[in-house]
């Protein structure tokens, strides 16, 4: 069973958010890192950058696949996190500490509310 | 398959030995020297110094390890590695075929024209399409051109600004989004349903007037035949929007069913894949593309056409010509016209065949999936219900729990003598190990392939670690997928 923390919010699409104030920090799962393999590259997200929720926040490549990662909030880039661009592998070893993706400055307070529980995502994970 | 490790010619070479002689010359060094300039004059060029026959051996070494489907069973899904009659290659190397030059007169090439305006008659009787090119180099480069080709007729209708998004499904071939990006569109991904199809609500939600087309695979890459193509068709039309038939997998419908008559306004072939060309090892391919009535002012140039002013000629092949001047062309999309000798095996294969013949292409990869699939869901997982097409997609899920993966089962396979089928796509099912047998095995080679299949499950539950060592067989052992991604080498020294 992968590792759900009870500490973050997350999407159907397997991101986590963790809210601190109006700043949310974005990453995937363990179940999407177990799921993508071996990660290799992560597409950098350019600071200052303004996105929308579901628009395509960075593309992660494993030896299996590229995905698609979708933002779960729309916001303003305030952070790529440096450590995955030069080691991506960080994001299969610790997905939910040091692999996260990015810092947003959240525009729309709104979007949380869609966001789901742990207890939710785990029902949702159930195979 | 050999497990002989070959030596590089560098790691043979030594200065001493000379594999060669140059032929006397009266010109001398000196002269040589003075003549070409001081920046292009080397001491050293770096080829290994090796003799004649070991350079014979090396090669010859080395094309002991190909594994083609001459060797055996190549089931890898959604590249329809089937084998190609060697009638067919016999016919493209005669010398009228292999020895003409493209850029030669159009009177002094009639026969290999009327090959090309017979052929396009063919594909668009195949295909349900009114005209098609020829000109496309493989499978990605007629999307792009039949990409562009859209993107040519909404420009023509004043649309260029506002037609500006594609939509895919999110199964779709990889190609499809960067040809559609390449082309000047951006992409919307269309949400797929558990059996690979449209997600007809995620269609109907980003069908907006910017849509400029739809491209789709049918069947499918998961290799389900898309039921509502007739709806999603009359959608897209209804929104002023094109579709286009990405031809991976046609061999499973072909003589039975047209894109054209689904609805399709654009399509592409493979025809080094579905028409009798060997493929996988580095082309040349040929990516025919086929259009609708309304979008042929578009179709590359040049165009193999009947010269209507020299009427007095009777004969179909003497008036046949190259037209390279069609105003609304998309323009030139390579320097040769085509990739000949495709064309040459694709017309002596649709020839021989014929009509009637060409629907058993069809109909047996169909059945050589279905018997896979039915023979090995017990064994592995079928995620998907029901009859597939010319592919079936089985899950190595059920081994999870033994830690084997569907990359383990691949390997295995090549301990076994075959070519791993597909793994890891499509994406939507997980531990996918996509199996297309084609309709050139038969039942007996098929039932080999199955019990292997059987005995590699079997293993996975008894001793996973034969399948973690896998493959033992070959010269190279497993590879490190993470550093041949990330600090990839191929340089000797």
């Amino acid at each position: 069973m992968s590792d759900i923390r009870i500490d973050v919010l997350y999407t159907k699409n397997d991101e986590w958010v963790k809210v601190e104030n109006d700043i949310a920090t974005i990453g995937i799962t363990d179940y999407a890192q177990s799921h993508l393999g071996d990660i290799v590259f992560v597409e950098p997200c350019e600071e200052g950058q303004e996105i929308k929720k579901n628009d395509v926040l960075t593309t992660v490549e494993s030896v299996k696949s590229a995905a698609d990662i979708y933002s779960p909030i729309s916001g303003v880039v305030t952070e790529f996190n440096a450590s995955i661009d030069e080691e991506a592998d960080i994001m299969n070893k610790e997905p939910f500490d040091g692999g996260w993706i990015c810092k947003m400055k959240i525009t729309n307070p709104d979007d949380l509310k869609d966001l789901l529980s742990p207890d939710q995502y785990r029902a949702a994970k159930v195979d | 398959m050999s497990t002989l490790k070959v030596e590089l010619l560098y790691e043979r070479s030594n200065a001493e030995k000379e594999g060669y002689t140059l032929p006397y010359t009266e010109i001398e060094e000196d002269y040589v020297m003075d003549t070409i300039p001081k920046q292009w004059q080397r001491d050293k060029i770096g080829l290994p110094s090796v003799t004649e026959t070991e350079v014979a051996r090396h090669f010859y070494n080395l094309a002991l390890l190909n594994y083609g489907v001459e060797n055996g069973m190549y089931p890898l899904g959604s590249c329809t590695m089937k084998y190609n009659p060697k009638m067919n290659e016999e016919i493209a190397s005669l010398n009228g075929f292999q020895k003409v030059h493209p850029l030669q007169m159009d009177d002094t090439l009639a026969g290999n024209l009327f090959l090309m305006y017979d052929l396009e008659d063919m594909l668009c009787a195949i295909n349900g399409m009114d005209a098609f090119t020829l000109a496309p180099a493989a499978g990605a480069h007629g999307e792009y051109v039949g990409m562009s080709i859209i993107r040519a007729y909404f420009k023509d209708r004043g649309e260029s600004n506002t037609r500006t998004k594609i939509l895919i499904p999110e199964s779709a071939h990889g190609t499809n989004p960067a040809s559609a990006i390449s082309a000047g569109f951006s992409v919307v991904e269309i949400k797929s349903t558990k059996t690979g199809e449209v997600d007809m609500d995620s269609l109907k939600a980003n069908l907006t007037p910017e849509v400029a087309g739809i491209m789709l695979t049918n069947p499918n890459t998961a290799g389900m035949f898309e039921k509502n193509i007739k709806e999603i068709a009359d959608l897209l039309h209804r929104n002023g929007s094109l579709l286009y038939y990405d031809g991976a997998n046609l061999n499973a419908i072909i003589g039975y069913a047209r894109p054209g008559d689904m609805g399709f306004d654009v399509v592409h072939l493979n025809l080094h894949k579905t028409f009798s060309t060997p493929h996988g090892g580095g082309g040349p391919g040929s990516g025919p593309v086929g259009v609708k009535e309304r979008l042929i002012p578009y179709l590359p140039n040049p165009r193999v056409i009947l010269n209507e002013v020299n009427k007095h000629n009777e004969e179909v092949e003497d008036r046949l010509i190259r037209k390279d001047d069609f105003k609304k062309s998309i323009g030139r999309i390579r320097l040769t016209d085509s990739s000949f000798g495709v064309l040459v095996k694709t017309y002596a294969y649709l020839l021989t065949l014929g009509e009637n013949n060409i629907k058993n292409v069809a109909v047996n990869s169909v059945l050589n999936a279905n018997y896979v699939r039915v023979m090995l869901k017990d064994d592995l997982k079928c995620y998907i219900d029901g009859i597939c097409m010319h592919e079936c997609v089985l899950s190595a899920k059920p081994l999870e729990k033994y830690g084997i993966t569907a990359l383990d089962i691949a390997k295995r396979l090549m301990d076994y003598g075959y070519h791993p089928p597909t793994n890891y796509f499509p994406l939507i099912i997980p531990e996918a190990l996509m199996i297309e047998p084609t309709e050139t095995e038969s039942k007996e080679d098929l039932d080999k392939f199955i019990e292997t299949m059987k005995i590699i499950v079997q293993e996975a539950k008894d001793n996973p670690k034969l399948l973690k060592d896998a493959p033992t067989k070959t010269p190279i052992r497993r590879t490190n997928d993470v550093k041949a991604a990330k600090d990839l080498n191929v340089a000797w020294k």
